[in-house]
C-alpha cells in the first residue's frame, strides 16, 4: 500500500463516529435513496445511488471498526482499498452529489447519507481523487481569497460601480459595525447588485453594517473538497476579521453552501464557540420585516415561485423567513411541487459547478427542475444562492426556457417605499 | 441421531449456542458503534437534538409524498413482511408459550388461523420482495450475496413453521426440529448481518434527526 493510500485510509478511518457507525450497520440495501436524488432519477443509472457513494467510507468502517469485518481482513478475504478503487469512485462522490441532503431525509432506517458523503471526500482529498476544477478552486481560496480569484481590489471596483449607481455609501472596515457582511465571488463579479440592494436595505433600516477587506469571501471551497485543514483555515479567517472588526453577527450571503460553512461547520472547524452570530441574509431581513423596519410597497403580480436552496432550506433550517418576505412583495406565489425541506436540488452545489467535467450530468439532471418549473408554469424563479442561480439561468437556456431568475433580496430592495 | 434426540438438541444445546451468540454479539455490536461516541457540536443550535431525533424515530415511518410515489412497491412491501413477521413472531399463541417460558410472562394471542393466513401472505410478500431484487436495476446494482442470505434465513422460519404447523411431508418432531433450527441459523447470523437494523435503525433515526433538529429542520 502506498503511503498516500495508507494516509487516506486513516483519514477516512478518523472520520468514522458513532452516527456514521450506525447508519452503516442499518442500511438494508432497499434502494430508495436512488429516487430521492437526481442525479439518478434523471440518468436512470443505478450507480447514481447515494448509498453506494459513500463505499470507500464503508469498507474502512467495515474492516476497521466490525468484528466480522476485522476477521475477514485479517483471513485476506475483505475487499482491498486499492487506489483503483477510489480512482473509480471519484466519479460518484464528487461529480455526482451536491450534498443536497434529499437521500437523508427518505432512507427508511433514518442514514445521513449526505452527512457520510462529506467524511468520505476526506478520505478522497488525501487520495488525491479530486476533479482539477475543484483543485483550482480551493488553491485559489487559499492564495487569493476566493475561488474564483477574485481580490479585494476588484471588490473595491465593484463597490465603486455600485456606490454610483445606487447612491449609497458601501462601508469597509467600519469597527463596532453590527454586522459582518460577507459575500461570494460569484456575486461580486456576476451580480454585484446584491451588494446594491444589501446597502439599500440597511440604509433604509438603519442598520449598522460593514464589508472587510481581508475577508469577504464566504465560500469555503475545503469543504467541498473535503480537506478540513483548508476548511478551517479559510474559515479562520472570517472569524479574525469579525474580532477585529467587533461585529455582533456575521452575515452568510445569498449562498447556499457558504452558509453551511460559516453557520453550521464554521465553530467546528474552527475549534471553539464563536463570540459573534452567524445568520444567513433571509434570517436577517426577515427579522427586520419582524421588527417593522422594512416598509415596501407594490407587489410583483407574475406567477412567482421559490427555489429552496439546499443548504439553505433542508441542511440549513431557513425555510418559513424566505416565504415571509416573498409575500411582501409578490401576490401570486406559487409552491412547487416538493417545494421546502424536500425540494429538489439545482444541480450545482457541493463543488459539482466548479468542476467542469460534470457539466454534462449537471445539465441532464437539471430535468428536475425543468418538470418543477414546468408543473406550476411559474413565470418567475425567485432563489437566495448566486451559485444555484447561476446554474439554474444555464439550465433553462439549455433547454430553451425563457424564466427570468431573481435574487430575493434585490428584489426586496426593488420594493422598498423610499426613505422619508 | 435419533427424530428425538435431534428435537432435544436443537431445543436444549443448540438454542442455548444460537441465544448466546445472538445476545452477545448484539452487545458487541451497539457497543462498537457507541464506543466510537462523537464530537460534541459548537456551532450555535437552532432546535433540539433531542426532540428532532425522537420525532425521527417515528416520522420515518411516513415518507414523504414524493417518496411514497417514487418507492411505492418497496414501501407497501416492506410494511407488509415487517407487520406480518411481528404477528407472525409474537401474536402466535405456541410463540407465546414459548417467550413465557423464558421470560416469565405472558400475552394475548391473535386466533391462529389469521396467524396462519398472515404467515401466507408474509412469503408471497418475500418471494415479491426476492423477485423486486432480482428485477429492479438499481436493487440489482445494490445487491450483495450477504441480501440474499439473509433473505433465505428471514425465510426459512416462516416455511418451515408453515409446514410444521400443517405437518406436511415429515414426521411431526423432524418439522418442529427443522424450525427452531431454522430459527436458530437465524438468531446466529443476526448480529453479524443488516438483519442489525432492527436494533441500529433506532439509533440511525435519531442520529439523522438530531443533526437537522440541531439546525431547526424536520426530518
Amino acid at each position: 500500500m502506498s503511503t498516500k493510500l495508507e494516509q487516506a485510509v486513516h483519514a477516512l478511518k478518523e472520520q468514522i463516529d458513532a452516527p456514521v457507525a450506525s447508519f452503516l450497520s442499518s442500511c438494508v440495501h432497499c434502494g430508495m435513496c436512488a429516487q430521492a436524488c437526481l442525479f439518478h432519477t434523471e440518468t436512470g443509472d443505478p450507480k447514481y445511488t447515494p448509498i453506494l457513494k459513500v463505499e470507500p467510507l464503508r469498507r474502512v468502517w467495515q474492516q476497521e471498526y466490525t468484528f466480522w469485518g476485522r476477521m475477514k481482513k485479517m483471513f485476506g478475504l475483505a475487499k482491498p482499498i486499492t487506489d483503483e478503487f477510489l480512482a473509480e469512485w471519484e466519479e460518484l462522490v464528487y461529480d455526482s452529489c451536491t450534498m443536497c441532503g434529499r437521500c437523508s431525509m427518505v432512507c427508511p432506517v433514518g442514514n445521513d447519507i449526505t452527512y457520510m458523503i462529506r467524511k468520505t471526500r476526506e478520505g478522497m482529498a488525501v487520495s488525491g481523487h479530486v476533479p482539477d476544477g475543484l483543485v483550482g478552486a480551493t488553491t485559489r481560496a487559499v492564495t487569493i481569497g476566493s475561488p474564483m480569484g477574485v481580490k479585494f481590489v476588484a471588490l473595491e471596483a465593484q463597490i465603486r460601480h455600485v456606490e454610483k449607481d445606487y447612491g449609497y455609501k458601501v462601508p469597509v472596515d467600519v469597527e463596532g459595525a453590527d454586522y459582518l457582511c460577507m459575500l461570494s465571488s460569484m456575486e461580486i463579479m456576476n451580480f454585484p447588485e446584491y451588494i446594491g440592494a444589501i446597502a439599500k436595505i440597511f440604509d433604509h433600516a438603519d442598520v449598522s453594517w460593514t464589508l472587510s477587506s481581508k475577508a469577504f469571501e464566504a465560500t469555503n471551497s475545503g469543504i467541498q473538497i473535503g480537506v478540513s485543514d483548508i476548511a478551517a483555515e479559510l474559515v479562520q479567517r472570517i472569524v479574525s476579521e469579525a474580532e477585529r472588526l467587533k461585529v455582533k453577527c456575521v452575515i452568510s450571503p445569498e449562498c447556499g453552501h457558504a452558509y453551511t460553512a460559516i453557520r453550521w461547520e464554521g465553530p467546528n472547524l474552527a475549534g471553539k464557540k464563536f463570540g459573534f452570530k452567524v445568520r444567513h441574509i433571509l434570517e436577517v431581513l426577515d427579522e427586520l420585516r419582524q421588527e417593522g423596519r422594512l416598509k415596501t410597497e407594490g407587489m410583483k403580480d407574475n406567477r412567482l415561485t421559490y427555489h429552496d436552496p439546499c443548504q439553505i432550506g433542508r441542511r440549513g433550517g431557513v425555510l418559513e423567513q424566505p416565504r415571509n418576505l416573498i409575500n411582501m412583495v409578490a401576490s401570486d406565489f406559487v409552491e412547487m411541487p416538493d417545494a421546502g425541506k424536500m425540494n429538489w436540488c439545482c444541480g450545482a452545489g457541493g463543488g459539482v459547478s466548479t468542476n467542469e467535467r460534470a457539466d454534462e450530468i449537471r445539465l441532464k439532471s437539471f430535468q428536475r427542475k425543468k418538470e418543477q418549473l414546468e408543473a406550476v408554469q411559474a413565470e418567475t424563479l425567485v432563489s437566495a444562492c448566486s451559485n444555484c442561480r447561476i446554474h439554474i439561468e444555464d439550465g433553462l437556456e439549455a433547454y430553451h426556457m425563457d424564466i427570468p431568475v431573481i435574487s430575493l433580496t434585490e428584489t426586496l430592495a426593488e420594493h422598498l417605499v423610499d426613505k422619508e | 441421531m435419533t427424530e428425538l434426540e435431534f428435537l432435544s438438541w436443537v431445543r436444549g444445546p443448540g438454542f442455548q449456542i444460537a441465544t448466546v451468540i445472538f445476545v452477545f454479539g448484539i452487545i458487541v455490536r451497539l457497543l462498537e458503534i457507541f464506543l466510537l461516541g462523537r464530537k460534541a457540536n459548537l456551532a450555535e443550535a437552532n432546535g433540539s437534538e433531542m426532540s428532532g431525533g425522537m420525532r425521527a424515530i417515528f416520522s420515518r415511518m411516513a415518507p414523504e409524498s414524493d417518496t411514497m410515489k417514487r418507492s411505492m412497491f418497496t414501501i407497501v412491501a416492506g410494511y407488509i413482511f415487517h407487520i406480518g413477521l411481528f404477528i407472525v413472531i409474537f401474536l402466535f399463541a405456541p410463540h407465546i408459550l414459548f417467550f413465557s417460558d423464558v421470560i416469565g410472562f405472558s400475552w394475548g394471542a391473535l386466533p391462529t388461523p389469521v396467524v396462519d393466513m398472515t404467515s401466507v401472505i408474509t412469503m408471497i410478500t418475500l418471494a415479491a420482495v426476492l423477485l423486486h431484487r432480482i428485477k429492479d436495476p438499481v436493487m440489482k446494482y445494490l445487491t450483495k450475496t450477504q441480501d440474499y442470505l439473509v433473505w433465505l434465513v428471514t425465510f426459512l422460519p416462516l416455511l418451515t413453521g408453515y409446514l410444521a404447523f400443517h405437518r406436511v411431508g415429515l414426521p411431526a418432531p423432524s418439522l418442529l426440529a427443522l424450525h427452531i433450527l431454522s430459527v436458530e441459523l437465524l438468531m446466529v447470523l443476526f448480529p453479524f448481518t443488516k438483519l442489525m437494523h432492527a436494533f441500529t435503525f433506532v439509533l440511525s433515526r435519531w442520529y439523522n434527526g438530531a443533526i437537522s433538529g440541531y439546525k431547526g429542520v424536520r426530518s
